[in-house]
């Protein structure tokens, strides 16, 4: 067993783990943040993405011991109590949820892309979510939600 | 609580803090450990239990100053083994005067692996569709190799020896990729065969970099991914165009050879034919792009 100090969400946990286990499966299983969601769990779909300092990664390609000391983000920490974020807001205004899956990963990569840029353009929004996956194919309205979320949290149009 | 089937296979984890600790532990543990940088490729190969577990997993993220991405007049670009896809996509320097390296990465996987993927492993990863392998072959990048013994550099186009193979031997670690200047004036054009826009492997990948002179082609580099055993740099195709003025026939007798010399494989993702048409075909048109910038 590994110990180990990760920060999640301003949040410091001391953990003993198996230096196997992966930063997607300590989240849910020890922190029982489940808000992350495993989908392809190979990088492939985005639905298990967090930041990690501030940049989007696959929580499912991380070993929990890489994140040793390093800021994690979940979904989880993004509303103020009852409030919820403005791009969680904009996703319930705005159709942007279908099944719901692969909402979590798409707003945290929303976060880190607002974070960068403020007001992106339709393309930059793309390029911004090009690593998650929505199989309901409901991606129209997810722009939509970005785009919104971005207007209501201050950027220009 | 949900059950997970796709768990990694057991390992112990090392982080060395640095470059000797890290080639001390693989002399040690050597053929029982792997190296990883950022991990997005090794990770997935473990998990679908692709390759053996390693007993022993080496991180190199613990290293300091590895990571960077910086330029010098007479030593042109130097990579450190854990600079970041993302971090040479957003270099400036690469932007300005490294244009085909950064369409290549441009080009790669999703935002979540760029943050994390390093240019080294998908280098180290030996696969012929790496999307950096073409773009550094026409770079005529060099890698400096370290192992405890002492280090050695070896030639981007020496470097890959067959599917997943590189000159890589137990105990060594790719320490740097130099990148030396192209010739001022010189273009470059990446163009890749995808089926979906984003987050997908090339089915062809050409890089050219070309120096046109008054309408004489001065120099011509072509590199070619996905259609050989290898990365590969497509040598006779340049001879039919070096020195040669450009025009319409020459280009396509170019990206004819290109075809010629390319060696690809039917597979899942495309057949060879449909490939070596491809090749034909981006290579023409990544030529004509290039001297009409």
């Amino acid at each position: 067993m590994k110990q180990i100090t990760l920060i999640v969400n301003g949040k410091s946990y001391e953990l003993s783990i198996q230096p196997w286990r992966t930063l997607l499966e300590v989240i849910r299983e020890d922190l029982k943040l489940t808000g992350t969601k495993e989908g392809c769990g190979l990088g492939e779909c985005g639905a298990c993405t967090v930041l990690l300092d501030g940049k989007t990664v696959n929580s499912c390609l991380v070993l929990a011991a890489e994140a040793e000391g390093r800021q994690i983000a979940t979904i989880e920490g993004l509303a103020d109590g009852d409030k919820l974020h403005p791009i969680q807001q904009a996703f319930v205004d705005h159709g942007g949820v279908q099944c719901g899956f692969c909402t979590s990963g798409m707003i945290m990569s929303a976060k880190a892309l607002l974070d960068q840029i403020s007001s992106p353009t339709e393309e930059e929004i793309r390029r911004g979510i090009a690593g998650n996956f929505c199989r309901c194919t409901g991606y129209t309205k997810i722009i939509d939600s970005i785009g919104a979320a971005a207007k209501s949290m201050g950027g220009k149009e | 609580m949900v059950t997970f089937y796709r768990r990694l296979p057991r390992f112990e984890y090392l982080a060395p803090k640095t470059m000797g600790e890290a080639l001390s532990l693989l002399a040690r543990y050597k053929g029982r450990a792997r190296v990883i940088a950022g991990g997005t490729d090794l990770l997935p190969k473990l998990k679908r239990r692709e390759i053996k577990a390693p007993p022993y997993i080496i991180d190199l993220k613990g290293i300091r100053n590895l990571d960077y991405v910086k330029y010098g007049k007479r030593s042109g670009l130097s990579l450190g083994a854990l600079a970041t896809i993302h971090a040479v996509e957003s270099s400036p320097i690469v932007q300005e005067k490294f244009s085909i390296l950064f369409q290549a990465v441009e080009s790669m996987a999703s935002p979540q692996i760029r943050n994390r993927g390093t240019i080294a492993g998908n280098i180290c990863n030996g696969v012929p569709s790496a999307d950096t392998a073409p773009a550094l072959l026409t770079l005529e990048a060099k890698l400096k190799l370290m192992s405890k013994r002492g280090e050695r550099i070896v030639k981007m186009e020496d470097f890959f020896i067959g599917p997943n193979k590189t000159v890589l031997v137990g105990g060594e670690i790719l320490r740097e990729i130099q990148v030396p200047d192209l010739p001022p004036d010189s273009r470059g054009r990446y163009l890749k065969l995808t089926p979906r826009s984003s987050m997908d492997l090339a089915i062809v990948g050409v890089a050219v970099v070309i120096l046109p002179e008054d309408g004489i082609c001065k120099e011509i580099r072509i590199g070619l991914g996905a259609v050989a055993p290898t990365p590969m740099r497509a040598k006779k195709a340049e001879d039919v165009l070096k020195g040669q003025r450009l025009s319409e026939e020459i280009i396509e007798k170019a990206a004819q050879t290109a075809a010629e010399e390319s060696r690809p494989i039917d597979d899942h993702r495309a057949p060879a034919k449909y490939r070596r048409e491809m090749v034909k075909i981006l290579s023409s048109r990544a030529i004509n792009q290039a001297i009409s910038t």
